[in-house]
């Protein structure tokens, strides 16, 4: 349990001391709020689905808990390179715990992310629907974070090199944002587009937050939280699993 | 205390460890002399639990380090050849680091990480990041949290690389004083003859992956007809120089460099 802390302790030591990473893993999603918030809101609007900095907030809350876990799990790449996770990886600890510690550590970062997103969402004028729910929003962004550093964690046991760290970033992380719902309903797609975004573990997430922040889910919350613990089971194994077989 | 029957470590069509074997006996010193690439650092790694071996059996303290991990991770503590500090925390908070993963009673934790440090000449920069460390700095923390814990085994892979002869003599001397009081086993590896003639109870040289001859420094000598210990390694391994293949964590630490100089 010790070294789960420990490790779990340096993720957030590393977080919280690398202000300059704070401040740029915001801008993006800052960038989405306000532009597409404010710039798509007047279409959205006349299309009768009312606000759309109300609609879009879960969504980019989502994102940002998304990209901070897996960035934190591909951070494993660096621990590579300067040769730390070595150091973890020959200590007398169960591989397991060593990728657990790492992973909470990645996942509770990632929620710290997403509260300061939401409170800039509450000053932009973001408005939650019934504050009685209003806590249970950390409880879902906890879920999306646990998810997405399980799946970081699993990424990044696999990556060796920075053009590895593209790959996943255009061809899984990307398109898990966007496929999800974030920035779009899910009524009255497509059907091709229904059916992969149903295949996205992240649209469960969006639709959880939206659920409790703007009271508008899709699939109901129940089996958001049912699929999204589900997920969250698989990725943590496949994530222990492909970190015990690491050969350096 | 180690035991190694028909080692064999390959990547793709290049075998890096040939069919090697050896014995390390409990409280010895056993020095591992090779040129560069001779698979030196391959071999530590497969004993180490870092690297499965493509075949062969591996014994330490009587366990299988490729089925029985975590119990032969019990075993052992090691110095790595290249770096394996966190950069981005304290010399002090990588010392506590490695006290907890390696269960270091909390009691003596905090005596230890002092006492080592101030061994080291690290004390006064305890609270300093690592990442503002010089090379020689870092080697020396790198020691220093290497003999936190009291291990069966330590593996020592190259740890005087980089180091004045002030810390070199400090680290010898604290190698024999645990091997002398403690009964600890060490494995190590160097390119300077003189510490392995030093130190070793036992040497083996490998080459192109393979152990070319085995012995203590004496018998080497007179195996070979030479005076020193350095002049029976070059006639054991020849006067070429050997190159490694730079690999893709090599690669990336250029890159990291390259990053860490713009900051």
């Amino acid at each position: 349990m010790s070294a789960i802390y420990i490790l779990w302790l340096r993720e957030l030591k590393r977080y919280v001391r690398s202000r300059a990473q704070i401040v740029a893993s915001l801008g993006q999603p800052l960038l989405y709020l306000l532009v597409l918030g404010f710039g798509l809101g007047p279409v959205f609007q006349k299309a009768g689905n009312g606000s759309y900095l109300q609609f879009v907030a879960p969504g980019v809350i989502s994102m940002t808990i998304l990209f901070s876990a897996i960035f934190s799990g591909i951070a494993m790449l660096w621990d590579r390179q300067f040769g730390f996770l070595k150091e973890t990886l020959v200590a007398p600890v169960p591989r397991i715990e060593v990728m657990i510690g790492r992973t909470l550590g990645g996942a509770t970062v990632a929620v710290i992310q997403g509260t300061l997103i939401l409170a800039v969402c509450l000053v932009a004028g973001f408005r939650p629907a019934r504050l009685s729910l209003f806590p249970l929003a950390f409880l879902f962004m906890g879920l999306i974070a646990i998810v997405f550093a399980a799946l970081g964690t699993a990424f990044g046991s696999i990556v060796q090199d920075m053009q590895g760290f593209q790959l996943i970033m255009n061809f899984m992380v990307l398109p898990i944002f966007f496929l999800s719902g974030a920035l779009f309903p899910l009524s009255n797609l497509p059907k091709p587009l229904a059916i992969i975004t149903r295949l996205d573990p992240l649209t469960y997430g969006v639709d959880a937050l939206r659920g409790v922040l703007i009271n508008a889910s899709h699939f109901g919350l129940a089996l958001d939280v049912s699929l999204l613990c589900a997920i969250a089971v698989a990725f943590l194994s496949l994530g222990g699993y492909l970190f015990s077989r690491i050969q350096l | 205390m180690i035991q190694v029957q028909n080692l064999v470590k390959k990547f793709g069509d290049f075998t890096a460890v040939k069919d090697i074997s050896f014995t390390v006996e409990a409280g010895e010193i056993f020095a591992f002399l090779g040129p560069n690439g001779a698979g030196k650092t391959t071999t530590i790694k497969m004993l180490t639990t870092l690297l499965n071996p493509t075949s062969g059996k591996i014994e330490l303290d009587g366990l299988d380090p490729t089925v029985q991990k975590n119990e032969a991770r019990k075993t052992f503590g090691i110095v790595f050849q290249d770096p394996s500090l966190d950069g981005e925390q304290t010399a002090y908070e990588n010392m506590e680091l490695h006290a907890v993963l390696y269960k270091v009673p909390r009691k003596v934790r905090a005596e230890r990480i002092e006492q080592l440090l101030k061994l080291f000449e690290l004390w006064e920069r305890r609270d300093d990041y690592v990442k503002t460390f010089s090379g020689g700095m870092k080697r020396r923390l790198e020691i220093a949290r290497g003999f936190l814990h009291t291990p069966k085994i330590l593996f020592l892979d190259e740890p005087t690389l980089g180091l004045d002869p002030q810390t070199r003599n400090q680290l010898w001397t604290h190698v024999k004083h645990l091997n002398e009081t403690q009964k600890t086993t060490v494995f190590l590896t160097t390119h300077y003859m003189d510490e392995a003639d030093r130190v070793a109870h036992r040497i083996a040289i490998i080459d192109h992956g393979g152990i070319v001859a085995q012995g203590t420094s004496q018998q080497l000598k007179q195996q070979t007809n030479s005076e020193s210990l350095e002049q029976a390694f070059l006639a054991l391994t020849g006067s070429s120089i050997r190159d490694e293949s730079a690999t893709s964590a090599d690669q990336l630490r250029q890159v990291a460099k390259m990053w860490s100089q713009r900051r």
